[in-house]
């Protein structure tokens, strides 16, 4: 086929034809075996802007909603991106051109691949598993990036392979980690868990090929300075740094189309 | 006066005051069935109690017993790890000079991991000073005598501590999420644990074919020898682990090892049954997803009495003393 990837051509990947569920609270409550925030949303229904009577939202935007099925929504969507993005630089020259055999780089991205696709369906089958109805489709768009080049130099038009894997895969780990205070479900948390380190080891990965040793540099982690040689002393956490729902979906957003763009109104 | 308008009001300011409230659940109910039907006058000195309860001191600085206990198995193994990275980095060459700004990254973080749990944990952290190295015997008994000294196997070492530590952070994770601040902070020390497991495991792929730096990162991995060439993420039990038979148990099962969906189990890491369902696709002759990914996608957690077995292999005498891991 023609590569329909490279730049000013007509062509798209497929969009990623995947159904994210708005806030469903009887599903949610099914998942979530009928938990506390209730207490949440009871507190959330009397807001100002509930009070005034205005959408919280423009009706082209999903809102994912509150609680544990908003944050499902919500990582479900950063997944939802991420997962496209690992199918679609598949048909671009960068990574039609890595050797078959003994490519580290074609073993990572394939396994990466089935990774997030994985992921994707895992989280779709416990958002949206029997939704008939109600449903947004997300159309992924991802003209700002490069597939024909592995890496490109900071500030460049559009962000190479490497540079998008490596931004998807830290805003994957970023997202988890800045929306599991609005869990009340132990079985959806543990669900998280079990997949952001799967993210975060992929993202250390993809990092060590950026650049390597930046598996876990100042932007990701608010690194620990020492100021002696007793643990503990010193400055900074050692913790990772993490992107509040507003934050993750700046970014994200732009790799959605108009009408397919998601908010979280709720998760704050 | 609409209490809820004002409590909203408040978040502006204090992004946690629902949670500050709805840590005192039935105070908070209380707000929610009676706050726009309180009579003017009982409002003041209705607000008052309710805000000093949210805001006080009081007794919310002791940790309930259960917390304290995930926490402090948390603080025991980061020093496992400091003290491990420490005499490492102060033993010769045993770490090249490519690889001493990641290990010396990876120390620090496991120090400020100490700063943090002992933050949280204040009077009710397991002891009032830290264990030195002597609290830890790295040779796990004489099975690893060349631990300082040989690269291989200090680097399995780490692979083991970093991989158990996942797998710690993740089994603990739940009982925390009572205390928003907490969780929290145990994600994201986890997801650093996972960043330092995956970079240790692409260095070993490296050493194993004889190269380090960037192109440690170039070498594939080997589905034929996980053990000494490991993916960066666990691939179904990897073999047993970088010095099988000792190191199954990190890759293993823990106690209970199956559930149902609903249900926090702990399955050995090369599960693939997920919330009750395969996550396997295609056919067995054309597979999509195969069991290897299927596998590797998840990382699985692991119950705290099978963390600290698994530690106690690493502890001294003194260690025994001060009572580690137990």
């Amino acid at each position: 086929m023609p590569n329909s990837l490279l730049p000013g051509g007509s062509g798209l990947p497929q969009p990623e034809q995947t159904p994210l569920t708005p806030l469903k609270r009887r599903q949610f409550l099914q998942y979530a075996g009928a938990s506390a925030s209730v207490a949440a949303l009871a507190l959330a229904g009397c807001s100002k802007k509930d009070d005034d009577n205005q959408p919280i939202t423009p009706v082209t935007n999903t809102e994912v909603g509150s609680g544990d099925a908003g944050v499902l929504n919500y990582v479900s969507a950063v997944k939802l991106v991420t997962s496209a993005f690992y199918t679609a630089l598949r048909e671009g020259n960068y990574f039609k051109g890595l050797p078959t055999s003994n490519s580290a780089e074609k073993q990572i991205l394939d396994d990466l691949e089935k990774h997030e696709s994985v992921h994707k369906n895992y989280y779709k089958s416990l958002v949206g598993a029997n939704s008939t109805s109600g449903l947004k489709q997300l159309e992924t768009d991802f003209t700002s990036l490069d597939f024909n080049t592995r890496l490109t130099a900071p500030g460049a038009a559009r962000m190479g392979v490497l540079n998008a894997a490596m931004l998807f895969e830290d805003l994957s780990v970023a997202a988890v980690n800045g929306s599991v205070r609005f869990l009340t479900n132990p079985a959806a948390l543990f669900t998280l868990a079990k997949i952001v380190s799967v993210d975060a080891r992929h993202a250390a990965l993809i990092r060590d090929l950026v650049s390597y040793n930046s598996f876990v540099a100042t932007d990701v982690v608010d690194v620990f300075v020492p100021s002696s040689t007793t643990p503990g002393e010193g400055d900074g956490t050692g913790m990772e740094r993490l992107k509040t729902p507003t934050e993750v979906l700046t970014i994200l957003n732009t790799y959605l189309k108009e009408g397919s763009k998601i908010t979280a109104a709720l998760l704050v | 006066m609409d209490l809820l308008k004002l409590i909203s009001d408040i978040e502006q300011v204090d992004p946690e005051v629902y949670e500050r409230l709805d840590s005192r659940r039935r105070v908070f109910r209380h707000v929610s069935g009676m706050g726009k039907t309180l009579g003017a006058a009982a409002l003041p000195g209705f607000m008052s109690m309710l805000f000093n309860k949210a805001y006080g001191q009081g007794s919310a600085t002791t940790l309930p017993a259960p917390v304290a206990d995930v926490l402090n198995l948390a603080l025991q193994l980061e020093y496992l790890e400091y003290h491990f990275y420490a005499i490492g980095l102060g033993s010769g060459t045993l770490i090249s000079a490519a690889d001493r700004p990641a290990i010396t990254a990876i120390r620090n973080d496991e120090s400020g991991h100490v700063k943090v749990l002992r933050g949280a944990l204040r009077t009710q952290a397991f002891s009032a000073s830290d264990p030195t190295a002597a609290a830890f015997d790295y040779t796990a008994g004489n099975r690893f005598n060349a631990v300082f000294s040989n690269a291989a196997m200090f680097y399995a070492v780490a692979q083991s501590f970093e991989d158990l530590g996942v797998r710690a952070y993740k089994g603990a994770a739940p009982k925390l999420l009572a205390n928003k601040t907490l969780v929290e902070t145990a994600f994201r020390i986890h997801s650093v644990e996972a960043r330092h497991a995956s970079h240790i495991r692409t260095l070993r792929r490296g050493k194993a074919a004889g190269v380090e730096g960037p192109a440690a990162a170039q070498t594939p991995a080997l589905a034929s020898n996980l053990a000494e060439r490991p993916k960066s993420w666990v691939s179904e039990t990897d073999s047993g682990g970088p010095a099988a038979p000792f190191t199954a148990p990190i890759y293993g099962a823990g106690t209970p090892a199956v559930g149902v969906a609903s249900q926090i189990y702990f399955p050995a890491e090369d599960n693939y049954i997920q919330n009750g369902a395969t996550t396997l696709t295609g056919s067995a002759a054309t597979p999509e997803i195969d069991s290897s990914a299927a596998s590797e996608a998840f990382d699985e957690g692991l119950n705290e009495n099978k963390v600290k077995d698994i530690a106690l292999f690493f502890r001294s005498a003194q260690g025994a003393a001060l009572g580690l891991f137990q």
